[in-house]
């Protein structure tokens, strides 16, 4: 196994913990959690990748995973302040009760 | 002797001077249309419309016999026809129309004289009746047909007021239809002259299919003509006769159905259950005479192909017919006791005469004996009827007796009528009809048999007769309550009938024979030699002594006695058995009830059991397979289609609820799902791509 | 593989487990923060030092703080009484499973295509501002406009139910 498949590994781990939780997990904000974790273990595949590939100097990797990171912050900011919208108006986070859109 | 021809005039069409005709058949029918809606109460207005519509018949009548009457004296025979057709069908014609000959011209006033007297009688007769109206409404309507039979040159417009004769019949014999004998009476007599009627049809249909015409006289192609008699001569039918001597006996059926002769006479007698009126008119004057009638009509048909000297099978049968009943009938009314049922045998009887005087003698012959029949005849059934009101409704004559000085009027008419019938000599009428029958039997080529029947017959009658008038007339009261003799609305038919009774004889004597002239066309001049006939005046002695000789036996047996109503008579005492029969009517009526009705009894039983339990049971298998397969539809729309929709609907609803359930409204799920589908994308991403 | 490989994975997935199955919601957060120190120095370790300082600052810097705030606004620190985790959490973990199976399997299957270890790159920051600047101008005032955009839209979301309840 190459160093980068060992990376690679990791992230894909790290992903399906993410999902696992954001899946599993009953209050909206580990939901938001559990994508944080899956959005940071994309950004560790871009900087491997960047790493290992064939043009490190193109900085292409790094750039790429400065910016999701910038974007990955704007959507938590704007995630969470909907989940406290919800929270206000519905009195509870946990996802299984928000099922208005049932049908 | 025999008139083959009748037609020695021209054949000229009507004109207005016919056209009224007609009206002579129609008026009455109009005027029994109009009774029909009056109400019962409306007792003078119905006898009024009756009597005077057939008084207008009369007139017309007259005027009609007039002009016959005078073109006659101007040597030409009448022959006037008016034809029209009433539809067609196809290339048939089907015509109407009707006649004025000497024939029919006699024969209408006949018709409407007698009638009218008995119409006038009727308004007394009938006075404590509460069916007044209906009455004479019934009576319109019958002198209407027989005045439509009379004048038809049609043989389809004979048939249909020939029917209509047949139902008003039956209408009047069941006038009285609360009393059960009535009923069946009509029913009887109906049903027997339908007997009749339906040879008469079948002769009709084949005369029209083999001549191609209705009618009797048109212009040389009528039935009755020349050319249509020849066609038919020509043609054979089954066993040895022409079509015209088959279709000729076909319609002698239907005659003798109308006319009572032997074996169809059985209604007559019972008939009686009418009212008198009724028997005086329909049962002795017209309907039977009807028959009669119809042979003299379609006399060219049966005697045609006759050769000279000889006759037609048709003629033969006739003959036989009729003088076997006149004997027949006679030997039967000697034995009854009912004042009627003798009169109505004794029509019976002299109806046979009146065939045989047909058959043998020609038209002339019949129809004089007809014209006089119908006068004497109706006199003696009023005069019962005045003899049955006078006595409070008795009609059995071995509880009458002395009545001549009760009801001298009707004793002296009914004398006369009685005479008549009998054939006194020289002054009565019935003396000339009756020579002039025994005249053309003496001479009939065929057999002698006849004559010594008829001559039998004529004993029979004097004896018959003298014994009614003996119980009735003669001896002491045996009745209950006292007679009393009838008003004048009744004595005065009575009266005018006796005379006629009287005087027609003058027109039928040898030495005038004017009757014979007229019917033919030619001139009749008085000729005493006429009575110089060889054997004419044997027979004439012969008749009388007969005559007399029954009277003389009749009256020792009866005369003057008074015999107890439950005493047996003494000709019953002296050969009870032969007496049993006779008055038993030769049990012809038990035959037919044990074979005809017996059979009919048990095919209508038959017929009934086929009708509910096989037809019936057919209707109700189909009717039950319809509801069956009604049920099996319901059942199947039911279950099957509404089932299946709703079943279906139901799958697909459910369908439609699990798949919903997919849609939770929860994010979870939704992700869940996509990672899933995320997963299978790549899957088979990285399937596809492998080298 | 070297040992600070193997140490900073284990802490980082450590972190990320308990990040998802604590039950104190505060705890995960926490929980989270680790995972990201971790994640940032591996970043460090593959040579891109910018990228892991820039996930230190934003992410732990900002993200979890937020992460903390939203669930002390919204009373996540107190314990659901029915659990935390779903009635059908097996589907959820089976589901999760197969994404890392067929993950792995990719991983595993494209061995040979990998590219192999290269030299290091010396990367100055002048680099990347230049590169920003220069060759990722776009998406950065693309990632400007965003930002702005998402920071307007989450104080309207906020503002808005706040004046209605005034």
């Amino acid at each position: 196994m190459t160093s980068l498949a060992y990376y690679l590994l990791v992230a894909a781990l790290l992903f399906s913990i993410g999902l696992a939780g954001a899946l599993v997990r009953r209050n909206a904000i580990l939901v938001l959690i559990g994508i944080e974790l899956m959005l940071n273990a994309a950004n560790l595949n871009l900087i491997a990748f960047w790493r290992y590939g064939p043009h490190p100097e193109r900085l292409t990797g790094m750039i790429f995973a400065i910016f999701s990171i910038a974007v990955a912050a704007a959507e938590a900011a704007v995630g969470l302040g909907l989940v406290i919208q919800i929270h206000r108006h519905a009195k509870t986070t946990d996802l299984d009760a928000m099922n208005r859109m049932k049908g | 002797m025999l008139d083959t021809e009748m037609v020695s005039g021209s054949l000229t069409h009507c004109g207005p001077s016919c056209d009224y005709l007609v009206l002579i058949a129609a008026v009455p029918m109009v005027a029994a249309g109009v009774i029909a809606f009056l109400k019962q109460p409306r007792r003078k207005t119905a006898a009024a419309l009756s009597i005077g519509s057939l008084s207008f018949s009369l007139l017309l009548s007259l005027i009609a016999f007039t002009r016959v009457l005078v073109d006659w004296i101007h040597g030409v025979a009448t022959h006037s026809v008016f034809n029209f057709t009433w539809f067609q069908a196809g290339t048939a014609h089907v015509d109407l129309g009707w006649v004025l000959d000497p024939l029919s011209a006699v024969m209408l006033v006949m018709v409407s004289f007698v009638g009218l007297l008995i119409f006038i009688y009727s308004t007394g007769y009938m006075k404590d009746d509460e069916n007044y109206t209906r009455f004479f409404c019934f009576l319109s309507l019958f002198a209407g047909a027989m005045l439509g039979v009379v004048i038809a040159n049609s043989i389809l417009l004979l048939f249909m007021c020939w029917e209509l004769v047949g139902l008003t019949s039956y209408l009047l014999i069941g006038f009285w239809f609360q009393k059960p004998a009535a009923a069946a009476a009509a029913k009887k007599a109906f049903l027997t002259t339908r007997i009749g009627d339906v040879f008469f049809l079948l002769g009709m249909v084949w005369l029209f299919s083999q001549t191609g015409t209705l009618l009797f006289y048109n212009h040389g192609a009528g039935s009755m003509e020349v050319a249509a008699l020849a066609g038919l001569l020509a043609q054979p039918a089954a066993w040895g006769l022409t079509a015209a001597g088959a279709i000729g006996l076909l319609i002698f059926a239907g005659a003798a159905g109308k006319s009572g002769q032997f074996p169809l006479h059985v209604w007559l007698p019972d008939a009686m259950e009418g009212p008198t009126p009724v028997s005086a008119l329909i049962h002795a004057a017209t309907m039977v005479a009807a028959g009669v009638y119809l042979i003299a009509r379609v006399y060219p048909l049966m005697a045609a192909g006759m050769p000279t000297g000889g006759t037609t099978t048709a003629l033969t049968v006739v003959t036989w017919v009729g003088a076997f009943t006149a004997v027949f009938a006679a030997l039967i009314a000697v034995a009854q006791n009912d004042i009627k049922r003798i009169l109505a045998y004794s029509t019976v009887s002299q109806l046979g005469y009146m065939m045989a005087g047909l058959g043998m003698g020609g038209v002339a012959v019949g129809m004089f004996h007809l014209i006089t029949h119908a006068f004497f005849k109706a006199l003696l059934f009023l005069g019962a009827g005045s003899v049955i009101h006078g006595c409070h409704g008795e009609q059995d004559i071995r509880k009458m007796g002395g009545l001549k000085s009760d009801m001298p009027l009707t004793f002296l008419t009914y004398s006369i009528g009685m005479l008549a019938l009998c054939g006194f000599p020289l002054v009565f009428s019935g003396f000339w009809s009756k020579d002039g029958i025994l005249e053309a039997a003496q001479h009939w080529s065929v057999a002698k048999a006849p004559f010594y029947m008829l001559v039998f017959g004529a004993l029979l009658t004097a004896f018959y007769m003298t014994r009614q008038v003996a119980y009735v007339f003669f001896g002491v009261w045996r009745g209950g309550k006292p007679a009393h003799e009838s008003p004048k609305v009744m004595t005065a038919p009575l009266g005018i009938l006796a005379f006629f009774a009287m005087a027609l004889g003058l027109i039928g004597t040898p030495a005038w024979p004017w009757f014979r002239s007229f019917l033919d066309g030619r001139a009749a001049a008085f000729d005493w030699h006429g009575f110089m006939e060889p054997g004419l005046g044997t027979l004439m002695l012969a008749s009388s002594v007969i005559v007399i000789f029954g009277w003389w036996l009749s009256w020792k047996i009866y005369g003057d006695r008074s015999p107890q109503p439950m005493e047996p008579d003494p000709l019953e005492k002296a050969a009870p058995m032969a007496w049993g029969w006779l008055r038993d009517r030769l049990y012809v009526d038990e035959l037919y009830s044990a074979t005809v009705i017996a059979f009919y009894g048990w095919w209508a039983r038959v017929t009934d059991w086929l009708d509910r339990r096989v037809w019936g049971g057919a209707v109700a298998g189909v009717a039950g397979s319809f509801a069956l397969w009604a049920r099996l539809n319901r059942f199947l729309d039911a279950n099957v289609v509404d089932g299946g929709f709703d079943n279906g609907c139901a799958g697909l609803a459910g369908g439609g609820g699990l798949l919903a359930r997919v849609q939770s409204g929860r994010v979870q799920s939704y992700l869940r799902i996509m990672a899933l589908g995320v997963v299978a994308l790549v899957v088979i991403l990285i399937w596809s791509s492998r080298p | 593989m070297s040992i600070v490989f193997y140490v900073l994975t284990t802490i980082t997935v450590m972190g990320a487990l308990a990040a998802m199955l604590l039950k104190n919601t505060v705890h995960c957060a926490l929980a989270l923060s680790v995972v990201f120190a971790g994640l940032a120095f591996l970043f460090m370790s593959l040579d891109a030092q910018y990228a892991g300082w820039a996930q230190v600052l934003v992410y732990i810097g900002a993200v979890a703080i937020l992460v903390v705030f939203a669930i002390l606004l919204t009373k996540g620190s107190e314990t659901p009484k029915d659990g935390v985790f779903s009635r059908t959490w097996f589907v959820g973990l089976v589901i999760a499973a197969g994404v890392f199976a067929v993950l792995g399997w990719a991983v595993m299957g494209s061995m040979k295509a990998l590219p192999q270890l290269t030299a290091v790159p010396q990367v100055t920051n002048l680099d990347i501002g230049n590169a920003l600047v220069g060759r990722y101008v776009l998406p950065l005032e693309i990632v400007a406009v965003l930002l702005t955009a998402a920071m307007i839209g989450a104080v309207i979301v906020a503002i808005h139910e706040k004046e209605g309840q005034k």
